[in-house]
């Protein structure tokens, strides 16, 4: 073999590209793996935590607990092989990072503005824009009637008018739209609308509508085994009905975008926005222009949590029209109110069970019945609900079971997608449940969700899938009851209330099984764009969007492991849908997993090329090949040569092989047929569990989440520094859903709490005192999925509803624990008051139920 | 002028008042084009980053609206322009005659901060700290934390961080503990993180490499600074405009991008608003001003005002700024108590209150976030005359008296004789509230300050409950109960108060005390809570005020257990 010789390469390892010609590459590369394990196995002795990621303020702040001081030292922190920083933290901390409204334009660009109905449900008789049009500033004015192309901009099923024409469902609905020379002018002209709206009885109870057939789409059932006989053969059964709350989403950055008109009759829009595809086809569609003459990109948002699935189109619809029509570039961007009004939320869903169980509080079948409010269109109601039944049995086998799934209609904004997708919301009836039939059969909680969790024998779901990885969550179970000290905590609080009137303390486990697919198989796909310039830098593109979830910092990491290359190699730009086309939205969790794979596909296609040449080219043992921290090497043992990566690719360019890849992915396995309501909807399940422990004033209604425990299953963490962000921040936005957020409508159903001064997301002082969180280590995903880790944007946000269940425990000591109190959510101060008052007005002594 | 009239509606505001301007049903009659007006700009002369700047900007144009719509400096973002995200929180340092040439830099929330208040400040920017490619220590400690997510509010919670480390970097022997940290970082909402990697930065960005702005340890900025001040006597801002550069509010930020401009027809329009911008360093001068100009509006923090632009769009073209009135920044002791100047920040009155009133300054650091309290101001809070303000409860409680300056002269008045309606005070045209005279409290008196709302940080209440009284061997004298959110106004409610007076302490006292509650006070249900919850509620911040008058002593209670000596009765997080 001959003496490959070295050339310079900056950009992939900038400390070795000037060493000697002749260094002995591969020992480098064995001593930089050696370190690796070397630090892999430091990591060994404290399972599933991060050097240095431990809650250091509470460890420092709280007295008498042992002071582990912080290392301080910023290099050493979060050392782990995998834990890379966002890629975009700097420019986050400085200021530099640009959000849509941030983007530069054309000094004539308008200002965007929709009006908005003020009327629940009415027939709009009359739409004077003429003082609009003749407002200072305002350069076109559009309706309905100016659409070229489609009005209705329905993402999955008609039912989403662009504007309101004849009729009128929501308040908040866009009924035209200003644009003007600055963002004031367009806000101030639409308020010369001369608008006629003659009102509709407004249906603003999806119980009621429900009862009415007024469905968004049909019902949907899903049945296992006999239900009717297993409750009419139960020793005990049970009722309830549980009201869980919506959400808004409250993404710092609003709906933003910035349409800009292309040199033909296209745009490219800027677009805050989880689905750049559709996007782009509704535009398309709106315009009535092809799908080419339409580029939608964006570089991350400020936030999206699902609210940006298919709530981001109008905007960018409405805008691209102005930019067509006037010819200049159109910036739209929602105010605070404007944007809670306009938007759908997490749905409202009003639940009810009707179970049967044995002595033990194992389950032995029933009935479930699940009504999501879905607002006054389809939006993405059908799966929403689909997979709130999905997940109506959380961890818990149901026995013979029935689970339907309404879709009610009511005049509101139509709800959407949100972190968990209706999953929070089917879970809750079930672990409401849990500790209804705790109390009834005088039982620690946790010992009946213990029980009741999927087991050997039981193994199946009531839509049909077999659990794999059951026994994971027992053990999650088991070593969070360890680790958070479980049942000493139990007796101590169960002591303390006894002697402690007005303040009482609660405490509870709550299990998460979520399943990760869309449950709409054919979004189950992804593309990436790999490109290699001749400098070894790598540019990766994919379908997926950034909104500060950490997708594009492991869709790098992922590259960059496939091509052995250092992560500042690569780099990833703006997701564009002139780059990688018809992409699926960035939901689902399923970000990283189908891009990632897609990501990986095209990395390895590349780097198969690049041996195939390097084999050829420097006549080496195909074989034997690897990329290995920046360079190619070749051979094994003492016979190892090695080839800076930049020369690798310099010489792959000369000799004419293409350094630009198109990878693809698609989910293989899952299935399901709503007609049987049975299948395999799901490629793999997460699972976590949490225990909180409040203290509850129950003289005023406040309360302190005082302390959280969590193990939270990724499989193989790509990143462990991002996950955990993941598992904390959902955990918290759930405290927040489960607490304090409370959207309230009046009668006339105008959302009066339309942004943060009356909608209240948890904020610093809200963090628990204690908050101790792992990841679960040693159990790869049991599927082949990317380096087979699991997908963690929405399993964490469910751990929350401990917080809840600790909240009924501490109330419920207030009857000495016989009964579990009914508690809607949010279980704001108020709720808890309540539910405090009711139970001090029951009769003392043993029978009382929960039903 | 202060927390928080507009988002509040707690009495007795009808509800369809709330929809907004942008969704009016009914045919407006008004469509001519408004006559073309000259703008009138008024020149703001600061420093941004360490860098001098003169620019003209309308009354009512905002901090946020300046950096990101005139200078095109975007790091700054607008997350709700109200002031209750802190995406745009910025740092402001004013000289001051008590720290010499060292400047302190306070937070405030860009969007709520008229730019005309900028006049001979430094502001400090997420774009002015780091040193070319080294990160201040806040920003590398973010960074190393993970504690950017979205990344959209790390911007304002970077400037918060900023504040509290030149504060930790001045007085070094501080601890850094919960209190202060919720303190910094309770303004700062963010829905990425759930916050745990934000403490960790704040808990160590003091290990950073300490990296300094380049403008930072400038003595010489100081003395900068109070030159620019020197040299904007009130007249000056009142006078004539001193351009007549025509433009729209907006537009100055584009102008600065790449492509030519609009065709001349186009762009003076919209929101081109006439106005005025006055800022007298004086008393008589205030009042010589409000006489001429009986339109304009008062301003001082800007908390609640600026929401007239932001979220209703009303013009604010009138504003005779109070904030360097020197007599109503004066705080003057005397025998039996202070006269607090009206334009004095809550954040200011804090070492005072926490002195003398504990109670009154606990609740304080529930009272909006850091932002809101180095700005707002006690005279705003009661002139704004919000049945859910914070402090007039407690000031009822404590007999407070306003001094009310005119042209006219002045007079006093006993706070509860201010309010009289759902925001109607008895405050005549032309008139000013100067100061607000606190007695001294004595050995014996007793204050109790309860706030409850649905969240414990940066939130409104829903209901305020404040009891005083002195402790007459087991007996009850003096005693002033006042509420917040139980009626149109703030008030005293001497039903209860009469039920007590001279009453030692039992069971039956106060049931008697919470049926005179009941039978007095009818709150209202809005978006904050229930008048059932309300009602339920206050009754039951009497039983807990009765519990913690006893709490040596066994009782028995409804439930029927016994409470054990110094049993819990509220929560310390909320216990003051």
């Amino acid at each position: 073999m001959r003496t490959l010789t070295k050339r310079p390469f900056s950009a992939a390892r900038p400390e070795t590209a000037s060493s000697s010609e002749t260094t002995p590459s591969h020992e480098t590369a064995a001593a930089g793996d050696q370190d690796v394990l070397t630090r892999e196995i430091e990591h060994g002795a404290t399972v599933g935590r991060l050097e240095g990621d431990e809650p250091v303020a509470r460890e420092r702040l709280v007295p008498g607990k042992t002071t582990a001081t912080p290392s301080h030292n910023a290099p050493d922190r979060h050392r782990h092989r995998h834990a890379h920083r966002h890629e975009s933290a700097i420019k986050h901390v400085t200021g530099r990072a640009r959000y849509i409204d941030d983007l530069p334009a054309p000094g004539d660009a308008l200002h965007a503005i929709a009006g908005l109905s003020p009327v629940a449900h009415g027939r709009l008789t009359r739409l004077d824009l003429e003082a609009v049009r003749r407002a200072p500033g305002v350069i076109d004015v559009i309706t309905a009637a100016e659409i070229p192309g489609h009005r209705d901009i329905g993402p999955v099923f008609p039912g989403d008018p662009m504007f309101a024409e004849e009729i009128v469902s929501y308040v908040g609905q866009p009924l035209f739209a200003v644009a003007a020379t600055s963002y004031r002018a367009a806000r101030l002209a639409v308020q010369a609308a001369s608008v006629e709206i003659e009102p509709l009885p407004a249906q603003l109870d999806p119980v009621a509508a429900t009862d009415a057939g007024e469905f968004a789409r049909p019902s949907h059932e899903q049945v296992s085994g006999d239900w009717h006989q297993a409750l009419a053969e139960a020793p005990n059964t049970l009722t309830a009905e549980q009201f869980v709350g919506g959400q808004e989403h409250f993404y710092l950055e609003g709906q933003a975008c910035l349409a800009l008109p292309s040199e033909d009759e296209g745009v490219v829009v800027h677009t805050s926005n989880q689905h750049p595809s559709e996007t782009q086809k509704l535009v398309a569609e709106v315009l009535d222009i092809p799908f080419h003459a339409v580029t939608v990109e964006n570089r991350r948002m400020g936030g999206g949590f699902g609210g940006k699935e298919t709530q981001a189109a109008p905007w960018a619809c409405m805008a691209a029209l102005f930019a067509r029509r006037t010819g200049r570039a159109v910036r739209l961007r929602l105010p605070r109110a404007e944007d809670t009004r306009a938007t759908g939320k997490r749905h409202p869903f009003q639940n009810r069970y009707r179970l049967g169980f044995d002595d033990d509080g194992v389950l032995l079948g029933g009935d479930i019945t699940l009504i999501g409010d879905c607002g006054h269109s389809p939006d993405l109601s059908e799966a929403v609900v689909d997979r709130a039944m999905f997940h109506a049995d959380n961890a818990y086998s149901l026995g013979a079971a029935r689970v339907t799934g309404h879709r009610a209609r009511t005049h509101t904004a139509s709800n959407t997608a949100f972190r968990g997708f209706g999953g929070p919301q089917g879970m809750m009836i079930i672990e409401r449940a849990m500790d209804d039939i705790a109390r009834h059969r005088r039982l620690d909680p946790l010992t009946v969700r213990k029980r009741n969790l999927y087991r050997a024998g039981r193994e199946t779901t009531h839509y049909g899938q077999a659990v794999d990885q059951h026994p994971l969550m027992a053990e999650i179970i088991e070593r969070l009851e360890a680790s958070s000290d479980y049942w000493t905590r139990r007796e101590a609080i169960t002591a303390f209330n006894r002697h402690s009137p007005v303040i009482k303390r609660g405490l509870a486990l709550t299990p998460v099984k979520f399943g990760i697919s869309f449950t709409a198989q054919h979004l189950n796909q992804a593309g990436a764009l790999l490109h290699v310039y001749t400098d070894g830098s790598v540019m990766i593109n994919h379908g997926g969007t950034e909104m500060g979830q950490g997708l594009h910092t492991k869709v790098c990491q992922v590259v960059a492991r496939e091509l052995g290359l250092d992560l500042d190699t690569v780099r990833i730009s703006a997701t564009r849908t002139d780059k990688v086309p018809n992409t699926s939205p960035t939901a689902a969790s399923s970000g990283a997993d189908l891009n990632g794979m897609a990501a990986r596909d095209a990395a390895s296609q590349l780097r198969e090329r690049l041996f195939d040449f390097a084999a050829e080219h420097y006549a080496l043992d195909r074989e034997g090949l690897r990329l290995l921290n920046g360079e190619l090497v070749a051979g094994v043992g003492e016979v190892t040569r090695s080839l800076p990566w930049g020369e690798l690719v310099q010489a792959a360019y000369l000799n004419r092989v293409s350094l630009s890849a198109t990878g693809f992915y698609s989910t293989p396995l899952i299935h399901y047929d709503r007609d049987s309501g049975q299948g395999r909807p799901f490629y793999y399940f997460a699972y976590g569990a949490s225990v909180s422990e409040v203290r509850v004033d129950t003289l005023s209604g406040e309360y302190r989440v005082e302390r959280v425990d969590i193990l939270h299953d990724v499989g193989d963490s790509l990143n462990p520094a991002i996950d955990r962000g993941q598992v904390e921040g959902g955990f918290i936005q759930g405290m927040g859903w489960m607490t304090s957020e409370e959207l309230r409508w009046n009668d006339a159903g105008r959302l009066m709490t339309d942004g943060p001064a009356t909608y209240k997301i948890p904020t610093y002082g809200d963090l628990p005192q204690v908050f101790n969180v792992e990841l679960l280590e040693g159990h790869p995903n049991s599927q082949a999925s990317i380096y087979r880790s699991k997908a963690v944007g929405e399993p964490p946000f469910m751990l929350c509803m401990s917080v809840w269940s600790a909240l009924r425990d501490a109330l419920s000591s207030l009857v000495d624990y016989r009964v579990s109190p009914a508690l809607d959510t949010p279980a704001t101060p108020e709720r808890v008051l309540m539910a405090a008052e009711a139970l001090r007005q029951m009769p003392a002594g043993p029978g009382a139920s929960s039903s | 002028m202060t927390r928080r009239s507009t988002t509040c509606r707690s009495a007795s505001v009808a509800i369809s008042d709330v929809l907004g301007p942008d969704c009016r049903v009914e045919p407006q009659k008004d469509n001519d084009k408004p006559e073309k007006r000259l703008t009138d700009f008024v020149m703001i002369e600061f420093y941004l980053n360490g860098e001098p700047r003169r620019e003209a900007a309308t009354p009512d144009t905002s901090v946020l609206e300046l950096l990101r719509n005139h200078l095109g400096q975007c790091g700054t973002k607008e997350g709700c322009a109200c002031g209750d995200c802190g995406a745009c929180t910025v740092a402001i340092a004013q000289p001051e005659a008590a720290t010499g040439d060292t400047l302190v830099y306070r937070t405030a929330n860009a969007c709520m901060t008229p730019a005309h208040q900028l006049q001979g400040c430094h502001l400090v920017t997420v774009e002015g700290l780091a040193q070319g490619d080294a990160l201040y220590p806040a920003q590398s400690a973010m960074v190393d934390c993970h504690a950017s997510q979205c990344g959209f509010c790390t911007p304002g919670i970077v400037m918060s961080l900023f504040a509290l480390h030149e504060a930790q970097r001045a007085h070094p022997d501080r601890e850094l503990d919960d209190h202060r940290l919720e303190a910094a970082l309770g303004g700062n909402l963010c829905r990425c993180t759930g916050y745990r990697p934000i403490r960790d930065a704040a808990l160590t960005m003091a290990s950073q490499p300490d990296t300094r702005p380049p403008w930072a340890d400038d003595a010489t900025l100081a003395t900068r600074l109070r030159a620019l001040a020197a040299t904007t006597p009130a007249e000056s801002a009142t006078s004539a405009p001193s351009t007549e550069v025509q433009t729209t509010a907006d537009a100055p930020h584009d102008a600065l991008r790449d492509t030519p401009s609009d065709t001349p027809s186009e762009a003076p329009h919209g929101t081109a608003t006439a106005g005025r911008y006055a800022m007298p360093a004086d008393l008589a001068t205030l009042i010589r001003l409000l006489r001429e100009r009986p339109a304009a509006r008062l301003v001082a923090g800007a908390t609640d005002l600026w929401l007239e632009t932001t979220q209703r769009l009303q013009p604010l073209e009138d504003l005779i700024d109070v904030t360097r009135v020197a007599e109503l920044r004066q705080l003057d002791a005397a025998d039996d108590g202070w006269w607090i100047g009206a334009a004095l920040t809550y954040h200011e009155l804090e070492p005072l209150l926490a002195t003398h009133y504990p109670a009154f300054a606990h609740l304080l650091t529930r009272l909006g976030s850091a932002q809101i309290r180095h700005r707002g101001t006690l005279g705003g809070n009661i002139a704004n005359a919000s049945p859910i303000g914070d402090t007039p409860p407690v000031l009822l409680a404590l007999g407070a008296r306003l001094r009310l300056v005119s042209t006219a002269g002045e007079r006093e008045m006993a706070l509860e004789d201010f309010f009289l309606d759902y925001k109607r005070t008895a405050l005549a045209p032309g008139e000013v509230i100067a100061s607000i005279f606190l007695p001294r409290p004595d050995a014996d008196l007793r204050l109790r300050v309860w706030k409850l709302s649905k969240r414990r940080e940066d939130d409104i209440s829903t209901l305020l409950g404040v009891f005083r009284w002195r402790k007459d061997g087991d007996r009850l004298r003096d005693v002033r109960v006042a509420f917040g959110g139980m009626a149109a106004i703030p008030l005293r409610v001497p039903a209860i108060e009469a039920t007590l007076e001279g009453q030692s302490a039992t069971r039956d006292t106060f049931t008697h005390a919470k049926q005179a509650l009941h039978t007095s006070l009818t709150p209202m249900t809005d978006a904050r809570g229930s008048a059932d919850y309300r009602l339920a509620a206050a009754a039951n911040l009497l039983e807990r005020w009765r519990l913690t008058l006893d709490g040596d002593a066994d009782i028995a209670t409804d439930a029927g257990h016994v409470i054990q000596n110094a049993m819990e009765v509220m929560l310390d997080a909320y216990a003051h």
